[in-house]
Formats: structure tokens, sequence, C-alpha cells
């Protein structure tokens, strides 16, 4: 067959242009945040943060474009290198690297700082979706999940070293492609039964909550089990697994009292109650909320927030953009980029589905996973929905890292798209 | 089987884009209540006063003073008559120019603070005129008070939290503007003095003008007060060694050996403490930090001297409980390179600490040294000296103690690992270490090493740590670590000989007789430590009564000369003041108190004292708008 003409040929538009648009609105929304009325802030200017943000777009754009021109293949098959350079770099960035905010991230190249952890899940989603894809390896056996275990955690691991929690956060979205690449059904379930248990302990007393879950486990024997399985053995299984789940909302609640340091306790406090930390985090969440209410329906137009100038909420420009979003543009604004992210992670998943193999089909679901976190965690602490975790909101937030790693995570599932007609193998 | 589960991961993200579509329909359109609070609400800090500080009999020596801070906001401001409001505030033109100025940098929209710590007096006079110039307002604030110009050291000070604090900080408390404790008991215990902040939320209209709380004081958080210090401290007592401290470079603790409080703690030269607290800091802060005799320093606690001859307790002690030694044992003056001061007839350790013998030691140390199978001499030094030292360490020498003071200096205790690393290893012996014998050579201690050394004397075998605080708040208890018993390992009898001696050396042995108390029976030993500028710094260690002993205290005076000299009769004063709670010997008093030794203090030619204390605020002057206005303020309090 036929070699491409054209690097763009095949090339699916509508996700290129919803990334485009999203890109688009978050420049002017960083542009609007770092706007002051006094000093008449110009988009291009390199001094302020709108125009190094329009500088990393641009770069971002070479970087598309060198995508598109590499072979398809050399991301399979150079997956296990750029992981291994990833987790070199989240190494080197425990020893050089320079403190910002409190956390050891980053790494200092004369005036621009780049976050290792944001490549890190580039480097993770290849190696996984090749590993995972191998005919060799079977998800269902204990040890290729305790490999694949292996590849999540190491990352995650050193990233947590470097006091980036929420960056870390973001490699439990990798469930999302396991899940669909054959892990048994009873590992994301008890993940969702860890998050739902682990949310209710922080409402709730671990006794309440042990009662609700003996209430629950007889109505389960009596009512919901067939006849025939109301035996000695099922009371046994039952009770194992019942209190299993006891002990562990019990350990939630002393490792949130005991284990966790102070600021991370803080940030869950306030979720629970945002008295808690009235000029900190509540604060933050306070004043995010009020951003946003008062956009009402229409907003209040474009560079005319008041709420979200002069740093009323902090992170302005970076993992609060969604606030400039929702006080600018009110739920006509805000609702519209909700539905984009929906609809490009819809469309992800719509690709990934179509591919020939299987690893452009892991790396799809991987990038859709990863894309699904962000948005689950950034607009939900904007709107008091979520703990306030510091992940950007992808394509929006100000920052070259975040910019380009999420550039180069699309576009290299757009490239493999795109050469889905040339390929021939389904494994 | 798994192609079904792309349905799955579809109604996840679909389910989630749903309930945040809710969420914003609902804060956006349907509950107006965040519309009301936009642009009008605003958050007002309620800072809560800091604990006050107590002595050991509940006079206060620190406590707090309300003044008001003056904020302007150059938006709102309408001035009609500057030149009436520059005489309101009693300020020239030119300093308002520039202090507004200054405002206008920072924001035109925000507040920024103006004036700061008015008192009240002046605050009254300003109010009403206030009335007339909006964009004005004030923020009720409070100073540090000190009921006495003492324990500056001991106290610390509060002072802005700078920026480096603020980006410091694990759990984000502080705020620009917000005052911390930067050095001693108020950086220690900052948690506890600080109290926890409140904050009311208010709406207002478009002038700043309050319309009410917000939802109805919902959210508002109540302010709770610091909690109060009861120290340990004997504020009579404090005051008397400060006066017998004039004219002195050196440091006194005197500690209650039974419990391990501090009764006093003096570093001399000292300040006044009140100097930190008024809105000349900086300046005050810049002119004591040029001051050749390093009066930021706490000798007490970071001072790092050699202990001299006091050392001798603890090797006799250490010696008899290694078994190198009993307590009659007798060396003669042959083969030891030091000299000894001229004495009679020894008769054991008691009489060699009582004549402070230099030779006896010296043989004390060998024998510690060489007690062992071993025959090579570097081998046998490195085996002894680590049993030496693991003993010696038990008394708190080479660590910190743990007192409740920010950074207490640890002192050298050497062990095998230091000298393998200076001289190399199995390259050193006896011979070139023996100057530790008689608490020379590297040994390095502080002042209050030397009184809980005294303490534990005191006690026959065992110390606690010594502290400042006995009580926080309502609890009558000082922290648990000042509970704890540390125990020596130095058997009870083997006190005995050492405490007869340092009575003996008071009696008739080393100290100057008129430092004898009448009616109290003091133990004490001297110390004089060699320096290599300058005069021997001048030591002493005592405790007294005898039995059940009330007070034992360190006393170091730079420079001063021989031990039994200076120190003694300091420590002796201090001992009757505190037993007896007045002094007899009022002419020795007055001589003591007029004694000046600071002529001999030898300050570094070229390089100023650079004190070793953290670096507080001043450091970054023009960093915070708080600091310009501060510069422009002292500047204008200048002017004549």
């Amino acid at each position: 067959m036929a070699r491409n003409e054209h690097i763009t040929q095949n090339i699916d538009w509508l996700t290129v242009l919803i990334y485009a648009a999203c890109v688009t609105m978050g420049l002017f929304n960083v542009y609007a945040a770092v706007y002051n009325p006094e000093e008449q802030t110009k988009l291009f200017d390199l001094s302020n943060n709108a125009g190094r943000q329009l500088m990393f777009i641009g770069s971002a754009g070479f970087l598309i474009i060198a995508i598109l021109v590499i072979d398809h293949k050399f991301w399979e098959a150079f997956a296990p290198i750029i992981y291994g350079f990833c987790i070199f770099l989240l190494l080197a960035v425990l020893v050089i690297g320079s403190d910002i905010n409190g956390s050891k991230s980053w790494i200092k190249i004369g005036s621009f700082s780049l976050q290792p952890a944001e490549f890190a899940k580039l480097g993770t989603a290849l190696m996984i979706s090749k590993f995972i894809t191998q005919p060799s390896v079977n998800l269902t056996k204990f040890r290729d999940l305790l490999l694949t275990a292996g590849i999540i955690l190491l990352p995650m691991l050193l990233i947590i070293l470097s006091k980036e929690t929420g960056c870390a956060l973001v490699f439990a979205s990798f469930m999302v492609v396991l899940y669909r690449e054959g892990i048994p059904g009873i590992y994301p379930s008890i993940l969702l039964i860890a998050i739902t248990l682990f949310i209710l302990s922080l409402f709730f007393s671990p006794l309440y909550i042990s009662l609700g879950l003996v209430v629950l486990a007889v109505i389960i024997f009596r009512f919901v089990l067939p006849r025939y399985d109301r035996n000695q053995k099922t009371i046994i299984n039952l009770s194992v697994i019942f209190g299993a789940m006891m002990l562990f909302s019990a350990s939630v609640d002393f490792l949130i009292k005991n284990v966790l340091q102070p600021h991370h306790r803080k940030r869950i406090e306030v979720l629970i109650d945002p008295k808690a930390d009235p000029m900190g985090k509540g604060w933050n969440v306070i004043q995010s909320k009020i951003a946003i209410g008062s956009g009402r329906l229409w907003g209040k137009g474009f560079l005319d927030g008041t709420q979200t100038k002069f740093n009323f909420v902090p992170e302005q420009h970076t993992d609060f953009i969604f606030c400039t979003i929702g006080e600018e543009h009110g739920f006509v604004g805000s609702a519209a980029v909700v539905l984009l992210i929906l609809g490009l992670m819809c469309r992800l998943i719509f690709l990934a589905e179509r591919q020939r193999t299987r690893f452009a089909r892991a790396y799809g679901y991987c990038v859709a996973g990863i894309l699904f976190f962000h948005f689950l965690v950034n607009i939900g602490m904007t709107i008091g929905l979520m703990v306030v975790i510091g992940i950007p909101l992808p394509f929006f937030s100000y920052g070259g890292s975040s910019m380009w790693a999420f550039t180069i995570l699309l576009f290299i599932f757009l490239k493999l798209d795109a050469q889905r007609p040339f390929t021939l193998s389904r494994t | 089987m798994s192609e079904n589960r792309k349905f799955f991961v579809y109604g996840l993200f679909v389910l989630v884009g749903i309930i945040y579509l809710i969420r914003l329909l609902y804060l956006q359109v349907l509950d107006n209540t965040y519309e009301t609070a936009s642009n009008s609400i605003r958050a007002i800090p309620d800072v809560p006063m800091r604990g006050q500080v107590y002595d050991r009999y509940g006079n206060l020596i620190v406590y707090n003073t309300l003044v008001y801070d003056l904020y302007v906001t150059p938006n709102k401001l309408k001035v009609a008559d500057t030149l009436a409001l520059c005489n309101a505030l009693s300020i020239t033109r030119a300093d308002f120019d520039s202090l507004m100025k200054a405002a206008k940098v920072y924001s035109r929209k925000k507040p920024s603070l103006f004036l700061r710590q008015l008192s009240k007096e002046d605050f009254a006079h300003i109010q009403d005129v206030l009335v007339d110039y909006p964009g004005f307002e004030y923020v009720k604030s409070s100073v540090r008070t000190y009921s006495a110009p003492t324990l500056a050291h001991a106290l610390g000070y509060v002072s802005e939290v700078s920026q480096k604090q603020l980006d410091a900080q694990e759990y984000p408390y502080y705020r620009q503007g917000d005052l911390m404790g930067q050095s001693g008991l108020e950086k220690f215990y900052e948690e506890y003095l600080r109290g926890q902040r409140g904050v009311r939320y208010v709406m207002q209209d478009v002038n700043g003008v309050a319309k009410g709380p917000w939802k109805g004081g919902e959210l508002d958080t109540i302010a709770h007060a610091g909690q109060n210090l009861y120290t340990s401290i004997d504020l009579e007592i404090q005051q008397y060694v400060d006066s017998l401290m004039q004219g002195k470079a050196g440091a006194v603790v005197a500690i209650e050996p039974s419990s391990g409080e501090v009764l006093a703690i003096t570093s001399a030269p000292s300040y006044d403490p009140a100097l930190f607290a008024t809105r000349d800091f900086s300046k005050n802060y810049a002119k004591l930090a040029l001051n050749p005799y390093r009066p930021l320093l706490n000798r007490a606690v970071m001072g790092s001297y050699r202990p001299g001859s006091t050392f001798k307790t603890v090797q006799a002690l250490v010696a008899m409980q290694e078994g190198a030694i009993s307590p009659g044992s007798i060396f003669s003056h042959a083969g030891a390179p030091m000299k000894c001061h001229g004495h009679g007839g020894l008769t054991g350790v008691s009489s060699a600490i009582q004549w402070s013998c230099n030779p006896y030691f010296y043989h004390v140390f060998r024998r510690m040294l060489y007690a062992n199978a071993e025959k090579n001499p570097f081998k046998a030094s490195a085996i002894g000296l680590q049993k030496w030292h693991d003993y010696t360490q038990k008394f708190g020498f080479g660590q910190k103690l743990g007192i409740d003071l920010p950074s207490e200096a640890k002192g050298i205790l050497p062990d095998v690992e230091y000298y393998d690393k200076r001289l190399g290893k199995k390259s050193w012996r006896f011979g070139q270490i023996y100057s530790m014998s008689i608490g020379e050579g590297d040994l390095l201690i502080t002042p209050l090493k030397l009184a809980n050394l005294a303490a534990t004397i005191a006690n026959r075998g065992w110390y606690i740590s010594p502290h400042l605080v006995k009580g926080i708040g309502k609890n009558d208890n000082p922290l648990p670590e000042f509970k704890q018993r540390h125990e020596t390992g130095v058997d009870r009898r083997y006190f005995e000989p050492v405490v007869d001696g340092m009575e003996m050396a008071v009696v008739r042995g080393t100290v100057s007789r008129g430092a004898i108390i009448p009616d109290i029976v003091m133990c004490g030993k001297t110390g004089t430590s060699q320096n290599k500028k300058g005069k021997d710094h001048s030591i002493f260690i005592a405790f007294a009564p005898k039995d059940n002993p009330k007070i034992a205290i360190a006393v170091f005076v730079e420079n001063a000369g021989f031990g039994g000299f200076a120190a003694a009769p300091v420590a002796s004063l201090v001992i009757e003041k505190y037993i007896k709670r007045h002094v007899d010997r009022k002419a020795y008093e007055q001589e003591w108190k007029n004694k000046n030794f600071l002529q001999n203090v030898i300050i570094p030619k070229s390089q100023l004292p650079k004190p070793k204390e953290q670096k507080p605020a001043p450091t970054k002057p023009e960093a915070t708008i708080v600091n310009r206005e501060k510069a422009a303020f002292n500047k204008l309090t200048e002017a004549p």
C-alpha cells in the first residue's frame, strides 16, 4: 500500500478542531486572568503570562509537526526508552530540582522551568500501552498485573517524593485503560468501593459506617441472594468482605488524623467544611465559587470580570483558570467548555475503538483517561465538588510543561490514528 | 466481552459531565447567593491576642498593648485639605506624599498599610478627624510589652513574617503582614502563643462601607486567643543577675535541680526586649547587630566555650564509674606535662577537686584511655576514648539538651570518629589529646550544659532537661519531654567525694574567700577556659545547699581571668539572693556590680561580628510595602 503523501492525510480533523478551540479559549482566558485594566496588559508581550502562553502554544505547533513527521512505529518501538528517560528525569529532579511553591519538581533551564512529572504521564502511557498489549501478557494473571502495577507505581512514587502528590494521583487514571484491556472487574470495583468508603469516612465516623455496612450485609444475605446461596460459606465470605470494608473505613479515619501531612489534611477538611481554613484553602474554594457563581447565565463579558482580577482567587491563570471562564462567560461559557472537553474525551474513545492495533487502542484509552482525571479534579475543585488538588485543566491552564505534554500526548494518538488505514494487524 | 466495557467508560465520562453541568447550572443560574456576594464580600481576619508570659510567681513578664494600624485605599481617598490631614496625623506633606505613593504602587484598589502601631492616645486624637476622609480605615492590632527590660534573649521577639518564611510554611497559615515569633520562647512556643485566627465575612457597598455579615455570619469563625506561658523564671533573681552582669560579657544560667526548671538565664551584654517591639524594629536591630560585643548572640545556649577545670568533676565521676580509679586513688605529679597550682597533700578524689590539681586529672584520664587489654597505645586510646565518650555523653555533652529555646548549640564531645577524621585513623593516642583531661583541648560546651552539670551533681546522678516553661495555657504541665529523668549511669556513691571536694573548694580551695556565703553551704568548682584571643574566660559552677539543693548555677565571665576570681562571686551572690531573698554582703555585692571586664574582650579587627541568630525580616528591607512604609516612617520620626 502506498505511503501517505502528506503528513496531515487521514488525520482526525474533528479532534484537531476541538484541540484548537480549547487552546484558543485557554489563551484568551489566561489573558483575562492576568489582565490589569490599569496597565493595559498586552497579549503579545513576553513579560506577562499570556504572552508566554502564546509562545508555548506556538512551540506546541512545532511539536505537532514533528510528531506527524516521525514514523508512527517509533512510539511503540521506543516506548521503554521514553519511559526510562522519564524515570531518569524524575530521579534527576529530586537531585537538581529547584523549589517552586514548596515542591521540588522543576528543572530550570535558563529562564524556563520544566516539570518532568507532566511528561512522565506520556512516558508511562506509552509503556503501559506497549506492555499490556503484548500477546504474552495476560491481565488476568497475577504476575502480569504486578508488573503493570510496577510500571505505574514507580513514576508515581518518584513524583510523590518530589512533593507533587496531585500530579501523582493522575496515574490512577490508568485504571481506565486497564479496565478496557481486560483487567478482572474486581479491581476497578475495589477502587470504586474504596473511593466511596473514603469519601463516606470523611463525613461519618467509622462507627456509623460499620453499622451501615452490617445492615447492608444483612440485606444482601436476606433479600438479594437466592435461597440456595444462603449457607455458612456465604456468611463467611460476606463477613470477610464487609469486615475488610469496615477495617478500611477505620483506617482511613486513622490515616487522616495521624498519617497525612497537615496541608493535605487541611485540603480534605476544607472540602467538608470551608470554615476549616477560611483564609487559606477554604478562601480559595469560597472565592472560586463566588467568581463562577457571579457569572450568571451570560457572564460579565470578556475582561470585565471583577472577582478573578487582583488575585482574589489564587493560582488564577493556572489551576483555577476555570473561574475566569465561569465569571466572564457565565453558564453558557462554562457549560460550553465542559461539553467541549467531554466531547473530546468521547471522541478519543470512539477513535480508540476503531484502531486496528491493540497498542493504538490502549494508548487512546490512556489519553482519554488522563484527560478525564484532570477534567474531573480540576473543574470539580473550582465548583466545590472536589478536593483542592493542584493539577491543571488540559489545554486551558497556563504553563509550558502541561501545554506541551498534553499536546504531545494527544497528537501521538492522532498520528497513530492517521496510520490506521495502513496497518493490517489486529491482535 | 471487554468490548462492551467501552460503554461503561462512555457512561462514566457522561455521568461526570452531567453532574458538573447540573452543579454549574445551580451555582450560576439558580442560586443567587454568590451573585450578591460578588464584588462585595470581604474577609476580615480577626487576629487574636498573643498569649502572655508569666514568671514562676505569676508576675507578668510579657503582655500586649492595643495599637491601631491605619490603612489607606488610594482609589477611595478623597482629601479636600491635605495640609489639615497631615497636621492631624502629625506628619509632613512630603511624608504623606511618599507614603501615598508607596500605597499606590502596591495597589489602588486594595488597602495598604499607611501608619503602623498608633498608640491608643494618638489614635483617639486622629479618629475624629478621619471621619472626614473616606479611604482611610483602621485595624486593631497589638504590640508586645515588657514589664521589665530583661530576658531579651530568652523571650525572643515577634516581627512581621518574612517572604522566605511565607514561602517555606508547610501549611499556609501566615499571610503577608502577619506577626510571628522569630526567636526565643516566642519562636519555640509560636503555635501556642499565636492562638487561632478567626475570619468574618462582611458585605460592603462600593465605597467599602460595611453592610453586615454575609450569609448571616454562617461561615464566620471565631478567633481564639493565644495561650499564656507560665515560665519558671524568677523575675527578681533574673534582674539581679542582670545587674551583676553589667559591664561584663558572658552568661549565667540558674536551674532548680529537682525539676530542671530554669530560674534565671542571662546572656551579657543584653538589650531591652522592648526595642524590638516598636516600629523602629529594623533600625534597632541593625544597631544591635553592629555592636562589637554581639549583644544579639544568646551566649547561654549558643555560646561555645571550653569547660576548663569544671570538667574535672565529670572526669572524676566517669573514672570512678569505669573503675579506672577509686575515691581514694592518689597520683604523683611526676610525668604530667601540666603544672599544679600548689596545694597540700592530696588524699584522693575530693582533695583533687578541692585544689583542682591538673597532674592528678592528667593521670586519671590517662588511666581511662589505657585501662584496657590492648597493648598498642593507638588502639588502646581509641578503645578507651570510646568508652569514656559513651559515659560522658550521658551528662548531655556533645548534644542538644533540648531546652525550649531555638538554636541551642550542640558543643563538641570528641569521640573516636572525631579524631580519626582530624588526625587520621590509628595515628593518635592519649599524648595528643590529654588536654581534655582538664577540660581544654577540643571540648566545647555551652553555659547551659554546665548549669545542667551542676544540677546533675546536685541531684547526685540525674537531670531533667532544662526548660523555661512549666505550664501552657490551662495545662499546668510542661511539655512531656520536660518531665523525663535522664540518668547518667554513674552510681550515687561516686558523687559524694566529688560533692565533698566542691564544698571544700569553696571553704578552703580554689575559690576566693569572699565568695563564701554566710549560713549556706555552697558546693562549687572553678574553671578557667583558655581561648586563643585575650585573657582566659572565668567559669564557675555551683549548687546550694549541699543537702537538698535548691539551685544549681553556671556563671561565665568572658576574659575575666581565673575562675575563682570573677565567676564565683557572681554565682555566690545569686545563690544567696535566691535562697535568702536578700543579700547580706552589701559591699561585696556593690563591688561586683561595678566590676567591668568588657575592656578585656577582644573585638575582631576588620570584620564586624555577624550574629549567628536566624536572620529575620529586616534582611529584605525593600521586599514589602510595609517595610517601605516603615522605612519612610523611620525617616520622618528622625526628622527634627
